[in-house]
């Protein structure tokens, strides 16, 4: 009886502390904006934007150049000081706790900002370091790190030697060294060939599936629908609309597009012949769009009307086509 | 190809909540800058050492041993200061060394930090500050000033212009004279936003009229006034006037000994103030 007693005790005081451990957690809410606001002068860069990004979540800023992504993120960096609105990520003020939230965090820059003169593992080493981190610890970290970036056999290599896909890699191997909360990666493929990029999401889908909190800024449509569990898409400093892709498709776009061209002349004359068939044009310089439920349907009909494209295209929504409905611009202008 | 994006890896993951404690670096973070720094300069420590060496060698073989012989020979063997013309110059050719070592280690790495590499930016990404990046790469300045030197001075030792016993204290003037310059050059870099050749006139227009005009070659008080305040802002002046006192004891009043010191510290003072706040809104855009 007693025996039993005691083992009650023990279970109860197992079960507290893990009560405990769960409850001394980093808060689920990760990033915390409302109104978040930054000016350069009189350009307001971004204008009062709220959004939550929970732990776990991958969450992208869609956007053009010049939309006020890199700037949004360069203050959850807690690098940039906010002009105004709240902030609070990993439930700290970057205004008050900077140096605490960032030892936090993982940053893979827009330019790979590495240490030219160093050896791709002294990058990795000297990086763990301003994190505090040992270097004993730190040498079996950057074998794992090298192993994930697929760059073991470019170790000793100077970083100059790297192709652009591999110093990309290695960016973003050296944001990961602190095993941070939130991976913050802006622009994580641009100027990288096709190839280079399916690497990158690879490895980029691996730390998703390792539940590491992801942020993303892209102007490319298929890498947001690629990573993304949620899109904020962003134009002129201020959110146009935010939701999974799945999401935004639908509440913005139809289910197909039809793309058709009649030469660059004539476009916008056929246009008007048009009307009425699915469910919104848009005439852009180069074709037309249709908007449908059935693109094959709308072609039918276009045919009937005696009308004969020179190319057509039937094709599923994109985020492309959400962010044309809202800006009424293509995001890489 | 395909092959390696299937590889498997195999990634431990603590997590940063528990890795990573934020005070260490709050504490320790000027530290890992200069070591990346000095990682950085071991690799051209071959061209630190054969410039270390090789320029002393050939300077004092044509100007202190040329010019010396000269003025030796002119003015009888210790007829400044009571020692040789080469023991006369030793101090002012240490705190040039001293400046322009110290000097190398902020110019370029901040052009690099700020505007080629952007290596700063990335710095600053981590828990490291902008202060504790101008505190770092000045102590990096400083271990530069204090081998550039060291070297010089064995140098000289090899000429018998110094000795072991009056080397440290010329080291440590040189050296501080060394840093007192290089934080207001470490200011003056964070400022600049392209590299248009500005140090190469800084090198023409600054460091070599400070090096000609401060008492290096003969008693500042021997030139006209009008050329002598030259010395009396430069470093290399106060540097230099203090290691002739505190090497062969050439006579000084207390009062300017203290004021030796207190500008050089005044100059550490006023730079890093400057580069901190230059280095913090800079970062901070």
């Amino acid at each position: 009886m007693i025996r039993l007693e005691r083992l009650n005790i023990r279970l109860f005081q197992r079960r507290k502390t893990l009560i405990l451990a769960k409850d001394s957690k980093a808060p689920e809410t990760m990033i915390i904006a409302k109104g978040l606001t930054k000016v350069y002068g009189d350009f307001k860069a971004v204008d009062g934007i709220d959004f939550t990004v929970t732990r776990g979540e991958s969450f992208g800023l869609l956007g053009p150049n010049g939309a006020g992504k890199s700037t949004t993120m360069k203050m959850i960096a807690a690098t940039s000081q906010r002009s105004g609105g709240d902030l609070l990520i990993l439930g700290k003020d970057p205004n008050d706790q900077g140096p605490e939230i960032r030892a936090h965090l993982g940053v893979v820059p827009q330019q790979d900002n590495l240490d030219r003169e160093l050896k791709v593992w002294e990058n990795l080493m000297i990086y763990g370091r301003y994190f505090g981190l040992s270097r004993k610890w730190l040498k079996v970290k950057i074998e794992e790190l090298l192993d994930f970036a697929q760059l073991a056999d470019k170790r000793n290599s100077k970083t100059e030697e790297l192709s652009g896909g591999m110093k990309r890699r290695l960016t973003i191997a050296r944001g990961l060294v602190n095993e941070p909360e939130i991976l913050m990666l802006d622009e994580p493929t641009t100027g990288l060939d096709p190839q280079a990029r399916h690497i990158l999401w690879d490895r980029l889908f691996r730390l998703k599936e390792q539940g590491v909190t992801l942020v993303i800024t892209t102007h490319y449509m298929d890498e947001a629908e690629q990573l993304c569990d949620r899109i904020m898409v962003m134009d002129k400093g201020k959110i146009m609309a935010e939701g999974s892709p799945a999401e935004l498709i639908k509440n913005y776009s139809s289910k197909e597009v039809l793309e058709v061209r009649f030469g660059s002349d004539n476009n916008a004359q056929v246009a008007k012949e048009l009307e009425g068939i699915g469910e919104r044009l848009e005439i852009l310089p180069d074709r037309i769009l249709v908007y449908a439920e059935d693109g094959e349907q709308c072609l039918e009909q276009i045919i009937k009307k005696g009308l004969h494209p020179v190319t057509s295209l039937v094709r599923r929504s994109s985020l492309e086509d959400v962010f044309l409905r809202l800006t009424g611009r293509t995001l890489v202008d | 190809m395909a092959m390696d994006v299937e590889s498997k890896v195999k990634m431990t993951w603590t997590g940063a909540a528990t890795l990573v404690d934020p005070k260490v670096s709050m504490k320790r973070g000027a530290l890992y800058i200069a070591e990346n720094r000095l990682l950085n300069m071991m690799k051209w420590w071959k061209s630190i050492i054969a410039f270390g060496l090789g320029n002393p060698t050939l300077y004092l073989l044509s100007i202190g041993i040329g010019v010396g012989s000269l003025v030796d020979s002119s003015l009888g063997p210790n007829a400044i200061d009571g020692v040789s013309y080469l023991t006369f110059l030793a101090p002012a050719l240490l705190a040039t060394a001293g400046i322009q070592g110290a000097m190398d280690e902020v110019t370029w790495p901040t052009l690099q930090g700020f505007n080629w590499d952007k290596t700063f930016f990335s710095m600053n990404a981590t828990a490291i500050t902008g202060k504790q990046i101008v505190n770092g790469i000045l102590l990096a300045a400083m271990a530069r000033a204090v081998l550039q030197v060291f070297l010089y001075g064995l140098c000289l030792m090899a000429f018998g212009a110094v000795t072991w016993a009056t080397l440290p204290i010329l080291v440590l003037v040189s050296s501080t004279a060394g840093l007192g310059f290089a934080a207001i050059m470490l200011g003056f870099a964070g400022t600049i936003k392209e590299d248009d050749g500005v140090f190469a006139l800084v090198g023409r227009f600054i460091v070599t009229p400070m090096f000609m005009f401060s008492g290096t070659f003969y008693p500042i008080t021997s030139m006209p006034l009008y050329l002598q305040w030259i010395g009396w802002i430069s470093p290399q002046w106060h540097a230099t006037n203090l290691g002739r006192a505190m090497s062969y004891g050439m006579p000084i009043e207390s009062w300017l000994l203290i004021l030796h010191w207190a500008v050089m510290a005044l100059m550490t003072l006023f730079g890093m103030l400057w580069a901190h706040r230059v280095f913090e809104a800079r970062l901070a855009k």
